[in-house]
């Protein structure tokens, strides 16, 4: 699995242009969905059918969103440096210094103005890109075109370092359990969705398209265990994360009594999430038409939202073995 | 440059002296209705009161297009009424306070005059004016001459003007993309179902919108709007990198904002749109803001969207500006799009 995550967070796919990660979900999953179609708003939807026969298995929809945070240009100056906005979550504290990859393959570093307070963290529109150019009209970017953050994968042994694993091993499991998962009792639809890093814009109109009865999000979550840092229970390498709640969304009790017990049953590890800061899909889903049953299944990460995020891999592989567990489980809630 | 009657200034005219306040937009809606009920093969108001008008193309594979502008504008609501004619009032739709003290304002659906009162520079310390005046300070006087009551709404005073190449009104957000949207609808090419809708309370975020979508299930949407041009020369050194939009380049088409990233195959479409046909347009800078598309891509199963406005300086005062060149390319870019528009567009690559 590390192969295709390496593989997967090396695909430049901001919010709204999504179209290079999709073709390369699409080829991964091919052979194993009965059914793959792209709604209007560009998310990958793969149903895998319930057994012949089977009669009281539910629709289940998992969602892992194939988009990461990335920056648009705002102004190309007459030096040539491109100002730019953000497109999702990107925390100024981050992004002096990276490195950018735009559509067009240009590329670039972020730096920002002077500050009178070289110790404050500079707000984006005090920053700008350099390209390498050195007037308005040989910028080989202009107003409007979109870039990611570039950054190379890194190996830690048990442990990866990438940008976008928020929520590139997200996607890596629901290819992963669409591999193992066979037929079960119950309707399947992995949809890998666009535009969450914006508010969940995607999830929403692909959970209409569907009406499932219960939908699981598979995202990353923050952690509590690095020096100093934030007060939260969750850390690396102790399981996926059931979770209980985030700023967006209340799980339903009965999804995560459902998982609980699944994991306990097959004797999975897994963590409790309450998180405090972000969310998921599952906010979206949740509020959909009359209302769907709603969880979320949470990789471990540090790190969310720069360019060097860390899973690890054991909390990779548990979040498989949970999902195939769920979903090949009888759903009473 | 494809030849283009001139746009209809006098519709325009009447559409910006409407006063048409989120939640109330009756007077600009009857403007509409009188204007297209000869044009429309259907014609509905909703239960929030978005008037859903449909033009059916003829021949096979037509687009279901959606194209929205909306009704209504920002303005004022009474909340209490102080005796001698001076009332308390709240913002509807985003106001800047700064722009309220000193403005002609009407007030009821019997266009009540009054005036916002601030104490004059006379009586104020000079500390006192380095701040802005808090809404709820500021009084609403209709000087003891009509009626009103409590939860009448109210906006800047009716008004329009045509200087040189430009045009001044309250009320360009978003008039200029309902006289755009009606024009459209009166010149309708064959190849596609148009269907127009004129949204109410857009201004208080987007929730007309929502549900015109909904009735509609469009293949495709495109919201209509106006947009800020924040194009004066900087007060400070340097080069103006912040100016969202600027007046005389064009139609602005959206890349993203607060509530969008539009669709990249309809910019694409209508940035090739524009330079086949040779019409000038610019891209709006991306940032914050938003418009109806925000809400009319997330409805039902979800819809592709982009939005095109006309640039304009003092958005959401008592008086905003625009070029007549700037909404003669809108328009343009517009019926040239939608002449080429086949399911095409849509395919990815």
């Amino acid at each position: 699995m590390k192969a295709l995550i390496e593989k997967l967070t090396n695909v430049f796919s901001p919010s709204g242009f999504e179209d290079a990660i999709r073709e390369v979900i699409r080829k991964e999953i091919k052979g194993f969905a009965d059914e793959i179609h792209v709604d209007a708003l560009g998310n990958l939807i793969a149903r895998k059918g319930a057994s012949a026969g089977v009669r009281d298995g539910k629709r289940v929809m998992v969602a892992a969103h194939m988009d990461e945070i990335g920056l648009m240009v705002t102004h190309v100056d007459e030096n040539g440096f491109a100002r730019f906005s953000n497109v999702g979550a990107v925390f100024g504290r981050y992004a002096p210094s990276g490195r950018v990859r735009f559509a067009n393959g240009a590329a670039g570093v972020i730096n920002n103005e002077l500050l009178s307070n070289f110790r404050e963290t500079p707000p984006l529109d005090k920053m700008f890109i350099d390209v390498g150019a050195t007037s308005q009209k040989d910028c080989p970017v202009k107003l409007g075109d979109v870039a990611a953050f570039e950054r190379p994968f890194l190996d830690l042994g048990k442990r990866v370092v990438a940008k976008s694993l928020d929520d590139r091993s997200g996607v890596a499991v629901l290819i992963e359990t669409l591999r193992r998962l066979g037929s079960g009792p119950n309707e399947v639809y992995f949809v890998f969705t666009a535009q969450e890093e914006v508010g969940a814009r995607g999830a929403g109109p692909a959970a209409y398209g569907i009406d499932p009865d219960v939908a699981i999000a598979v995202d990353v979550t923050s952690t509590g265990d690095t020096p100093m840092g934030r007060k939260m229970e969750v850390a690396l390498g102790r399981g996926p994360a059931i979770k209980v709640k985030d700023a967006g969304m209340l799980a339903d009790p009965r999804v995560v009594s459902w998982m609980v017990k699944t994991a306990e049953k097959n004797k999975i590890p897994y963590q409790r999430e309450v998180l405090i800061m972000g969310s998921t899909d599952a906010r979206a889903i949740q509020v959909t038409r009359a209302g769907v049953a709603a969880g979320g299944v949470s990789i471990p990460a540090r790190y969310v939202h720069s360019p060097s995020e860390m899973v690890d891999m054991d909390d990779v592989e548990n979040s498989v073995r949970l999902l195939v567990a769920l979903l090949k489980s009888r759903v009473s809630l | 440059m494809p030849t283009i009657a001139n746009p209809p200034l006098k519709l325009l005219e009447k559409l910006c002296r409407a006063v048409s306040v989120s939640g109330d937009e009756n007077e600009v809606r009857k403007i509409i209705l009188e204007e297209i009920k000869d044009y429309a093969d259907e014609t509905k108001v909703d239960a929030l009161g978005n008037l859903l008008v449909t033009k059916n193309g003829r021949g096979a594979k037509r687009l279901r297009v959606m194209l929205d502008a909306h009704m209504d504008e920002v303005g004022f609501m009474l909340v209490a009424d102080d005796g001698d004619g001076l009332f308390e009032f709240t913002t509807i739709g985003g106001i800047d306070p700064r722009n309220l003290a000193g403005k002609q304002v009407v007030v009821g659906r019997e266009h009540t005059p009054g005036v916002i009162g601030a104490k004059p520079i006379h009586l104020t310390a000079p500390g006192e004016r380095q701040h802005p005046i808090p809404v709820d300070a500021l009084r609403i006087d209709l000087g003891l001459g009509g009626k009103a009551k409590v939860g009448d709404r109210g906006t800047f005073a009716p008004n329009f003007r045509r200087v040189g190449p430009s045009i001044m009104s309250k009320s360009i957000d978003d008039r200029i993309g309902v006289a755009t949207l009606i024009e459209l609808v009166k010149s309708a090419p064959p190849n596609v179902d148009l269907l127009a809708a004129f949204t109410v309370q857009e201004e208080i975020g987007l929730r007309g919108a929502k549900v015109a979508a909904h009735y509609f299930h469009p293949d495709l949407a495109i919201a209509i709007d106006a947009t800020p041009a924040n194009d004066l020369p900087m007060q400070t050194e340097g080069e103006n990198t912040f100016y969202n939009t600027r007046l005389g380049l064009g139609p602005a088409i959206y890349v993203a904002n607060s509530s969008t990233i539009d669709d990249p195959r309809l910019v694409r479409f209508l940035q090739e749109t524009a330079e086949k046909e040779r019409i000038p347009y610019q891209i709006r800078q991306p940032g914050g803001g938003g418009t109806d598309a925000g809400a009319i891509q997330r409805a039902a199963a979800g819809v592709p969207v982009v939005s095109v406005s006309v640039p304009h300086r003092y958005t959401h005062t008592a008086m905003s500006l625009s070029r007549i060149d700037d909404w003669k390319n809108t328009l343009a870019l517009l019926r040239a799009a939608l002449k080429r528009m086949t399911p095409e567009i849509l395919k990815r690559q």
